[in-house]
């Protein structure tokens, strides 16, 4: 593991954890880290392709850590989805940076 | 029914260019999609985003580049069965495919070429019991007659563009509007926004917010939905309906294309060949988006390239016995079905005195 790298659990739609090093120097979000581990099916997840357009990656933050706020983007897209709490997030618009470290989120259930 | 050379499944940019390279070799081309527009994703998710990796377009918005490939393909004259989904292929003894849609209709090709995408676009429906007894009975996720709801009460939810245009559209029509949502605020075009402002100042169209469906009653078809009202005084209302109209926006599905004996990957297409992107059955073509082979990259140039190999290879099969030499537009020109013509100016030869 380098300096770059921080440590993220994601749990997958059956449930199953994976802990995952995650580079925080590509440029990457939430959302291309789980395709990139094919924690989900493809086409089930990114289904727009990071622009905040489908829910398909929503997923629930479980860690306290302090997220950027959500764009106006992101707040209207949820208001649509389905299976939202207020842990919901859509991780195509969490970008992996340092602060992330021992980040733990859950995804939330195909089609929502 | 209808003929052409190649059936080309979705009118996304990856079929619409196969129009172009088709016409190169003078074949024809005739698309199926899903969506009531051809463009795909493009002009159905993101028209008004930017695109930067056209290549020769340092920026384009998906909705322009749809457009320009409109125009580009126009003079080959492809014909469209739009807003209906492919749903069977039966292979005929002559080698020759016939393609029906969900509404029936029929086409017949001797090449096929998939550029389906991620698949055909559903209505997402909201997660809510009896749904799908109401389905067709005062329940519609798309609307194909909005006269069918003249003098009727209709309910609207959702906070997108297609929820605001709807409301607009049947406040004309119907003899009452409610527009549900979970938020204050929608997000769409301005236009429509204030729009939707002005009619519920003159009391055309009601609006229900920040709340949500929770049920539906009724018997035999909807009378009544129940509406759970948040923020700051909660509380449940019965809402007596005729038509309730969930516009969540749209996911795709592969579809019916799943079980057409393909070999499927990932939800993807197996071609493995990056030759010409034939599939296990041979005249059955997989390009764009919904293939997949080593390296594959889902980009918009990429289905582009994928096309134009297609394309030949198609022309190979429907013409076994001719030898084809690939001739560069700007010597060959473009002649359209259409009797038009493109061609490189001459240049001038003349002394100089």
């Amino acid at each position: 593991m380098t300096m770059r790298d921080i440590q993220v659990t994601i749990i997958d739609r059956q449930g199953k954890p994976h802990q995952i090093e995650a580079p925080t120097d590509l440029n990457m979000n939430l959302m291309e880290l789980v395709r990139a581990y094919e924690l989900a099916p493809e086409g089930t997840i990114g289904v727009c392709g990071g622009m905040a357009m489908c829910a398909s990656c929503q997923c629930y933050v479980l860690s306290p850590h302090q997220l950027p706020d959500k764009s106006d983007e992101e707040e209207a897209m949820l208001s649509e989805a389905f299976f939202v709490n207020d842990k919901s997030r859509l991780g195509c618009q969490i970008h992996l940076t340092d602060k992330l470290n021992g980040l733990q989120v859950e995804l939330a259930p195909e089609g929502s | 029914m209808i003929k052409t050379d190649i059936l080309i499944i979705g009118a996304g940019p990856t079929g619409l260019f196969a129009v172009f390279e088709a016409g190169l070799l003078q074949l024809r081309c005739h698309l199926i999609d899903a969506l009531p527009q051809p463009g795909g994703q493009l002009a159905e998710i993101y028209p008004k985003k930017p695109i930067y990796d056209i290549p020769g377009f340092p920026e384009v918005l998906a909705g322009e580049l749809v457009d320009n490939l409109m125009e580009q393909i126009r003079p080959f004259q492809p014909g469209f069965t739009l807003g209906e989904r492919a749903e069977t292929i039966e292979p005929q003894e002559d080698g020759t495919f016939i393609v029906t849609t969900s509404e029936g209709t029929r086409h017949k090709a001797p090449v096929v070429a998939i550029a389906g995408g991620l698949g055909s676009f559903e209505p997402r429906k909201p997660l809510l019991d009896n749904l799908e007894t109401y389905e067709g009975k005062g329940v519609a996720y798309m609307i194909r007659n909005p006269e069918e709801y003249a003098g009727k009460k209709v309910v609207i939810a959702g906070g997108g563009d297609s929820a605001l245009d709807w409301s607009i559209y049947l406040a004309e029509i119907a003899e009452s509007v409610i527009l549900v949502h979970r938020r204050n605020e929608f997000r769409g075009a301005l236009d429509s926004v204030e729009k939707v402002q002005q009619l519920k100042r003159k009391g055309q169209i009601q609006l229900v917010t920040p709340a949500e469906v929770v049920s539906l009653s009724g018997n035999g078809r909807l009378e009544a939905l129940g509406i759970r009202m948040a923020g700051e005084d909660p509380r449940e209302l019965h809402l007596e309906t005729d038509a309730f109209i969930p516009l969540f926006g749209l996911s795709p599905k592969l579809g019916p294309i799943a079980e057409w004996g393909l070999e499927i990957e990932k939800n993807a297409i197996r071609v493995d060949n990056t030759l010409d992107y034939q599939t296990n059955i041979p005249g059955i073509y997989a390009i764009g988006d919904v293939n997949t082979y080593p390296g594959k990259l889902k980009l918009i140039l990429c289905g582009f390239h994928e096309a134009t190999l297609m394309c030949q290879s198609a022309y190979q099969r429907i013409y076994p016995e001719r030898r084809y030499v690939m001739k560069y537009t700007t010597v060959g020109g473009i002649h359209g079905f259409d009797g038009s013509k493109r061609e490189a100016p001459k240049a001038v030869v003349k002394p100089i005195d």
